[in-house]
């Protein structure tokens, strides 16, 4: 399935309450490497969307949530589980880097 | 696939994209490898080019990468948004697998694979990379807004940085080992007017603190040898680049510092078939128009090399 946009007003509901692991893509438009990671998160999103959820967060927009979680790089792919932050992903990677970086949640 | 191709271009930038609008304007129907998410090379990390020729304005970086990659496009290169992860130039022909498990193979091979960011080599650089650490202003100089941090380096990636982030940084301090820049007059004429740049001299950070973003760094004069602290948010290293020749060590010659060792003023290197150009082999000059010059000349090395 597709990755969805999340918002202040929706982050509590899809990501810190969510049941699966969820991944947050906090993205911009004006990053490149945000945008080269895109469909990347795409493929994935298509393949594993039923063992982790992938949302996207645009900083510009949301950006109370993004200094809140203290991003200062993007992008940058936090893994949520339970509502807490259990990985960190930082910088464009290319599909199989990813894939290795979420290992323990598509298995 | 089981053909072999005549050429397979891997990288790029403007070596690349050059190479490639080369290649396949001499119908040689080249392939390449632009990279799953570095395609379009250091360009796409920078904002306005004012010095390639042509454009009286400037033009932006991505723009100027996304004109080259559909000229390559409009003479019929084959475009792959993929990596190579290996290859084996040593044969006549050449071999080379992608990021998604494919194998290509080649007549020739055109390595524009260009260079990475230094680091200092500190521990808590890498560890902090993300956390406050950055090599690139135009991608993350937003996330500094209102904060007093460091730019480390002397030459033009430096003081170009350090005047961008005064964009959204309160001060923004140019640490330097010597006492004068290695930037063009011009870009370092712009810095010591701006109000926002502080300059700290003979200096050079040793460490970076901080548990789980950067607090402060800690410095030593290089003159004589006093060390001290002093409080920064954010720290972006610019002090040069890195050739990425990593995967054709034991393969193509490469000086002491990985960069390919070229014939004479061509694109030629050791292995027959196999030519390189752009920031993989340029030490000295390392600019967008030098490399997409080398770029053309490695396309007609390899039409030379692929009539006969």
């Amino acid at each position: 399935m597709a990755t969805s946009k999340v918002t202040t007003a929706t982050f509590d509901a899809e990501v810190l309450k969510s049941s699966t692991p969820v991944l947050v893509d906090f993205w911009a438009e004006w990053c490149g490497p945000c945008r080269a990671v895109g469909p990347i998160l795409e493929e994935i999103s298509d393949e594993y969307g039923s063992k982790i959820k992938i949302v996207k967060l645009n900083t510009d927009e949301e950006s109370a949530i993004a200094i809140k979680y203290g991003i200062t790089s993007i992008p940058s792919m936090y893994v949520f589980v339970n509502g807490e932050v259990v990985t960190q992903i930082v910088g464009a990677k290319p599909k199989p880097a990813l894939l290795k970086d979420l290992e323990s949640f598509l298995a | 696939m089981s053909e072999v191709r005549n050429v397979v271009i891997v990288g790029s930038g403007p070596a690349g994209y050059t190479a490639a609008i080369y290649a396949a304007r001499a119908q040689l129907d080249p392939i390449i490898y632009e990279g799953s998410v570095t395609a379009g090379g250091a360009l796409m990390n920078t904002t306005e080019v004012e010095n390639f020729p042509g454009f009286t304005d400037g033009v932006m970086g991505p723009d100027l990468m996304d004109s080259m990659r559909k000229q390559a496009k409009r003479f019929g290169a084959e475009l792959i948004t993929d990596d190579i992860v290996e290859m084996d130039l040593t044969g006549d022909v050449k071999v080379l697998k992608d990021g998604s498990g494919n194998t290509v193979k080649a007549k020739s091979v055109i390595l524009a694979t260009g260079s990475a960011y230094r680091e200092i080599g500190l521990v808590n650089e890498k560890r902090l990379s993300g956390h406050g650490v950055s090599w690139c202003a135009t991608c993350d100089g937003f996330f500094f807004r209102g904060q007093t941090i460091a730019v480390v380096g002397g030459g033009d990636s430096a003081v170009e940085e350090a005047t961008f982030l005064t964009r959204f940084a309160e001060k923004v301090v140019l640490i330097h080992r010597r006492d004068t820049l290695r930037a063009s007059k011009i870009m370092a004429e712009r810095a010591k007017a701006n109000p926002k740049i502080e300059f700290l001299w003979n200096t050079e950070v040793i460490d970076v603190l901080g548990a789980d973003k950067v607090e402060a760094l800690k410095l030593r004069n290089t003159v004589d040898g006093t060390e001290s602290e002093r409080a920064f948010t954010g720290l972006f290293v610019a002090i040069g680049h890195i050739p990425r020749s990593e995967l054709i060590v034991g393969q193509i010659d490469l000086d002491n510092e990985g960069y390919v060792i070229c014939e004479g003023r061509s694109t030629r290197t050791n292995q027959k078939g196999v030519f390189a150009c752009g920031d993989l082999v340029d030490h000295t000059y390392r600019q967008a128009i030098t490399a997409a010059g080398s770029g053309c000349a490695a396309a007609l090395d390899a039409e030379k090399f692929l009539a006969h």
